[in-house]
């Protein structure tokens, strides 16, 4: 997994060597300069020589100024480093993230996925960048100091035999076992974060319910969750500082019972004694160092394992099956379609639909809530895949374009519909990204848009706000027309679009549709009759079934569903 | 190891502290407890390294074995005391930071449920929301780390200097200034990297935004073929980012480097100066080696020790915006009347009584009941969300008891407002709202919500089964009560066709329902609850027609009774209230019923006949 990961370093990967090459060499001089001091003391004082103390005073500096530059280097590196493979990860996951389609991300859930590309990064660029230092120093320490350990006393050395294994267990120990620790609290963290999201979304639900009560409950239950699960995390990885206490302890006890020994039998001088022991310091203190890394390291385990997760996804909906050939007519035809959003439900949304639409046609869609409209029309510019049966556009199976000819072939206003931040014309030009202002009114004519712009502030360069928050319901709904209708499609989808827009523009907004845009097929999903009663046939659909199909006239004679419907909307239309 | 924060200084440190300390209540001692833990630990590494010599000189070379094992023995004792006095801190601190940053985040949350809407209104979520997550979180850092941290570097910080000091004043002046030199480049380097560090937040604020939307508009992103485009702008922010926090990192990662020198350069010229000093006399060998080791020691604590500082005080001001929040004013409920379940006697008058009959009363302070039917009034009602723009202006209106009323007019006319004064969300700058002739300000807030029951606008749903959600109308609610709410609803079909049925989880505000279905399952929670007055607020908005009239039945059988109040822009949810009131820029317009506005050919036949747009 980690291997994956750091797959990702791309062209950072040289600022990672250049950071190990620092941050070795620094620790290089710095092992030196001790040797230095040494060597004032023993030689320059001892001998009373005031020159070589100030030459070696002044080496020591120049070798602390040379770490002092490998240091800064080694900071900047690992910064550019870690922030690189950051950024290489947030790319390599945004750009996995469009390749989905809309079963890949109900799999994640949105705000999972935000977290995925957010926090999870920092969280890996931050250990990448913090932790190569001591990665890439204590082994070094380590190596060195061990080494000189044994050039000192190789028998007194053997001590190490017994303390590096003790110690490596211990923590070997702690790590195997905070590791799970982590995860569940991860878990509970986030069960926390849910209650206190939900409570701040829904809070005159709960106001109005009067549930405070009854959410401190469920929150407090959570919160004791969370408090149980970290305490005993902290707890364990708290074990970390005793244990290396007590096994350091243990070593310089022994150092000196067995060390006494050896200066008293002749083998081993006091100098070399003090000298030892200050090498096991720094040979413990860079295991210590080592098992902080790998704690961090833990932690940040499970958020690689949640990028990983997504960048391992597999896009359900591919150009696997396509070739180079793009949409000309906008004909549609549904041949026995059956479809489900899992493959475990046990019933399907859409069963047998079968329907057959010419080009230039309008088609109106009715039916119940629930009765899977929207997902219909989904299928056809392949925002999901259909179970079973076949569409096909001008005569070939939907599988066979690839996705871009057919959505660019395909407008479709969604029932939910979104504008961007930005202004009013970045927002149009979603449909044609070099749409000159011409193109751009004429499309806001047909939309019926124009009449409001012009009473705007500043026009197309009129700010939106996220999610379009600076218009009307009914103002947005025939931008997001107009904007579709940029795009020039065989096909139109209208999902539910005008619903907001009142019955009088809504009938200009059909007939300038109808005018100016013969060819187009248009497919209108609607709530009032008075919407699609002009259509060329109207589909009905009930739970998913296609229940009756024709014209106004035609059910209104024949079909129950349609005449009921009818009879729920007529007395205001007959006004 | 470092960490990184870009935090802001506190304001108030002192209060802050002090609301802090308070949190720990009688842990109080334990904290005492853990300072003495981390002295006896610290005192043993301390003693131990200063030991050394005297072992080595009375026995070691000498030669007295038996002494050396005996004095090893009492040096043994003295670690594993230190070492239990480690294990001994480190448990109580995390057990005690535990205990603390729970009971924060429980008042944190109680506090919350206690605060009126309007604070909810001029706060984002996401500021909200990171003051249970970011804030307890750098607060829960410090507690279980820092505290002791800081102590321990204190201690060793100032062993350190005091052994100096002995060894030599002198020579140590040397080692004073240059700590007080690393000391000022830590400051200094701090102050710059903060900056960084903010720029850095900015960014990431920024891309977070933006993969929000991005994320969110997904579907409009790909009818649109719109991935290349977003691909771009992302880039750019990413670089942007990376940059940024590229540029925090290289310049917090200086910090070290820097200190490191620094000890080193201090290193060389304390031996220079001591090999002088030594050789004019003043000094023999073997403490200059001594106090040569001591000046190598001194710069670790420092840093830590100034490192320990900024995430306290990163912690203090996350700690600041915690109690901020707890500081601010809960709703205002001053009202003693009560609602009570009555039984009605044989003579007509009403006694309380323990079990459910259906029928309520006002309890009064004095003890007289009042039967509650439902009437609501509002009497020359002012209300503004802020004072200079009043939404609503001089509103009067009545509802009989078992009367639908209903509200229609453009959006931003101020129904939704109306309707959020009667169970006081807000409260009203003017006039008075009565409720069977009670001021709503008298009755008490809990009961006052009890007793109405409100489909909002916006569904939100809970994490939890769908019976859990329909629940949520009457917690005591039985199976039979649920299913028969969902059928009123007309929910408990589609209901019934979902994998696990009525046990089905939902997850992310039911962000796995239509909103259609979404809808129809507040409907049911709201006629679980079966309240005497009953708010629909665009409940049936995202239903199509023929559910609606299929709910109808069932909504008229809960709406029987009960005062309703309805907004709607389908008029055809409207068309049968007694009472319709057109409203436009927060005064009612026009008033009466169907017939009769109709025949006055205003604003309401526009309306109707969709000659005048509704949003």
């Amino acid at each position: 997994m980690l291997k994956r990961i750091f797959s990702y370093f791309h062209s950072y990967k040289k600022y990672g060597f250049l950071t190990v090459f620092c941050v070795v060499s620094e620790s290089v001089f710095e092992l030196i300069i001790p040797l230095l001091m040494a060597d004032i003391v023993d030689i320059g004082v001892a001998g009373g020589d005031k020159a070589y103390i100030f030459r070696k005073g002044l080496q020591m500096v120049f070798c602390a100024l040379l770490a002092l530059i490998l240091g800064i280097g080694s900071a900047r590196f690992a910064a550019v480093c870690g922030q690189g493979l950051g950024a290489e990860l947030r790319k390599a996951e945004y750009e996995k993230l469009q390749s989905f389609s809309f079963s890949n991300i109900d799999h994640f859930r949105v705000s999972s996925l935000v977290t995925r590309l957010t926090s999870d990064v920092t969280n890996i660029q931050n250990t990448v960048s913090s932790g190569i230092r001591p990665v890439c120093r204590s082994p070094v320490m380590l190596l060195v100091a061990t080494g000189m350990a044994f050039s000192i006393n190789k028998n007194l050395a053997l001590v190490f035999f017994v303390a590096l294994p003790v110690l490596g267990f211990l923590l070997f120990q702690i790590i195997l076992h905070v590791r799970p620790l982590y995860t569940k609290m991860q878990v509970a963290i986030d069960a926390v974060n849910r209650i206190v999201q939900e409570n701040l979304t829904a809070v005159r639900v709960v106001k109005s319910y009067v549930r405070g009560d009854y959410e401190i409950e469920k929150f407090d239950k959570v919160n004791a969750d969370l408090k149980n699960t970290s305490e005993r995390a902290f707890r364990l990885t708290a074990m970390n500082m005793p244990a290396m206490q007590f096994v350091m302890y243990g070593t310089i006890l022994s150092i000196l019972r067995f060390g006494g020994n050896m200066v008293h039998v002749g083998t081993m001088k006091v100098g070399e004694l003090t000298g030892f022991l200050s090498y096991v310091m720094q040979i413990l203190n860079s295991l210590m160092m080592m098992s902080a890394v790998f704690m961090m390291l833990t932690r940040s385990l499970a958020s690689a394992k949640r990028i990983t997760e997504v960048l391992v996804e597999v896009p359900e909906i591919t150009d696997a099956d396509s070739e180079e050939i793009a949409v000309e007519r906008g004909e549609i035809e549904f041949d026995h379609v059956y479809f489900k959003y899992k493959k475990e439900a046990p019933e399907y949304v859409l069963s047998d639909i079968s329907f057959h639409i010419e080009s230039g046609q309008t088609i109106g869609i009715v039916g119940q809530t629930g009765s899977a409209k929207s997902t219909l029309v989904q299928l056809i510019p392949r925002l999901y895949e259909a179970t079973e049966g076949c569409i096909r556009v001008d005569g070939r199976p939907v599988r066979q374009y690839p996705v871009e000819h057919l959505r660019d072939a395909i407008a479709m206003v969604l029932q939910k519909n979104t504008l961007f931040s930005g202004t009013l014309r970045e927002n149009l030009r979603w449909g044609k990204a070099d749409a000159t202002d011409a193109e751009l009114e004429e499309a806001c004519r047909i939309a019926c848009a124009d009449e409001f712009i012009d009473r705007l502030e500043s026009g197309f360069d009129t700010e939106m706000g996220q999610g379009g928050v600076n218009v009307s319901g009914g103002q947005k709904q025939r931008l997001c027309i107009a904007r579709a209708l940029l795009k020039n499609p065989k096909v139109l989808i209208l999902d539910d679009s005008t619903s907001a827009v009142d019955t009088a523009t809504e009938a200009k907004i059909r007939s300038q549709l109808a005018e100016k845009l013969p060819n187009m097929t248009k497919i209108i999903i609607a709530q009032r009759i008075s919407s699609v009663r002009h259509a060329d046939q109207i589909l009905i659909l009930e739970d998913g079934r296609l229940c009756g199909m024709g014209t106004h006239e035609e059910l209104l004679a024949s079909n129950g569903i349609y005449q009921e419907i009818y009879e729920s909307q007529k007395e205001g239309a007959e006004l | 190891m470092p960490r990184y924060v870009g935090y802001k200084r506190p304001k108030n440190t002192k209060k802050t502290l002090k609301s802090l300390l308070h949190y720990f209540g009688y842990y109080k001692w334990m904290l005492a407890l853990v300072a003495l833990l981390v002295l006896i630990s610290t005192s043993a590494n301390l003693l131990g390294t200063y030991l050394l010599k005297p072992v080595i000189n009375q026995y070691i070379l000498p030669g007295d074995i038996g002494g050396l094992i005996a004095a090893l023995f009492g040096m043994g004792v003295m670690y594993l005391c230190g070492a239990a006095a480690t294990f001994g801190y480190n448990q109580l601190m995390v057990k005690t930071a535990q205990k603390v940053i729970k009971k924060i985040r429980e008042d944190l949350f109680a506090h919350v449920q206690k605060l009126p809407l309007p604070y909810f209104d001029a706060h984002t979520h996401g500021d909200l929301m990171s003051r249970f997550t970011n804030d307890v979180d750098t607060v829960q850092e410090a507690l279980n780390n820092s505290f002791t941290l800081l102590i321990q570097s204190f201690l060793m910080l100032s062993g350190t200097i005091t052994m100096l000091l002995v060894l030599s004043v002198r020579l140590s002046l040397i080692v004073i200034v240059f700590l007080m030199v690393m000391f000022a480049s830590i400051k200094f380097n701090g102050k710059r990297s903060r900056r960084y560090f903010q720029r850095q937040q900015a960014e990431l604020a920024r891309i977070n935004g933006f993969v929000e939307e991005m994320v969110a508009g997904q579907k409009v992103e790909k009818v649109f073929n719109h991935e290349k485009a977003d691909l771009e702008e992302f880039c750019r922010r990413n670089e942007n980012l990376r940059k940024a926090s590229t540029g925090a990192l290289s310049y917090s990662g200086m910090m070290i480097p820097t200190i490191v020198c620094l000890s080193y350069v201090n290193y060389a010229v304390s031996a220079c100066v001591g090999g002088l000093f030594t050789l004019a006399g003043l000094f023999d060998l073997g403490s200059l080696a001594s106090y040569l080791v001591y000046v190598r020691q001194s710069a670790q604590p420092l840093n830590q020790f100034t490192q320990q500082v900024n995430f306290i005080l990163a912690a203090l001001s996350g700690a600041e915006r915690i109690f901020e929040m707890m500081e601010e004013e809960p709703e205002v409920d001053e009202g003693d009347v009560t609602i009570s379940r009555v039984r009605k006697r044989e003579d007509g008058s009403i006694q309380e009584c323990p079990e459910y009959t259906g029928q309520f009363a006002w309890k009064k302070p004095d003890g007289t009941l009042v039967p509650l039917q439902g009437q609501v009034q509002f009497e020359d009602v002012v209300f503004g969300y802020v004072p200079e723009k009043p939404v609503l202006n001089r509103i009067s209106l009545e509802a009989e008891p078992g009367q639908k009323l209903a509200f229609v007019g453009s959006t931003g006319a101020g129904k939704t407002t109306i309707i959020n004064l009667i169970n006081r969300f807000y409260e009203i700058s003017g006039g008075r709202i009565t409720y069977d002739g009670i001021d709503i300000r008298d009755i008490r807030k809990r009961d006052l919500r009890l007793s109405l029951s409100m489909v909002i606008q916006d569904t939100h749903l809970f994490t939890g089964t769908i019976a859990e959600n329909i629940r949520y109308g009457k917690l005591d609610a039985t199976e039979e009560e649920i299913r028969r709410a969902a059928k009123i609803a007309n929910a408990d079909s589609f209901i019934r066709r979902l994998p696990q049925g009525y046990d089905t989880m939902l997850y992310g505000d039911g962000s796995n329902l239509s909103q259609g279905q979404r809808q129809l399952l507040a409907i049911a929670r709201a006629a679980v609850s079966r309240p005497p007055v009953l708010i629909l607020d665009e409940a049936t908005s995202s239903i199509d027609t023929r559910t609606e009239r299929l709910i109808e039945k069932g909504m008229d059988a809960i709406m029987e009774g009960c005062t309703v109040f309805v907004i709607a822009h389908r008029l055809s949810t409207v068309r049968n209230s007694e009472k319709i009131l057109v409203l436009e820029k927060g005064v009612v317009i026009e008033q009466g019923n169907h017939e009769e506005l109709v025949s006055k050919k205003g604003r309401y036949y526009q309306l109707y006949t969709g000659q005048f747009e509704m949003e």
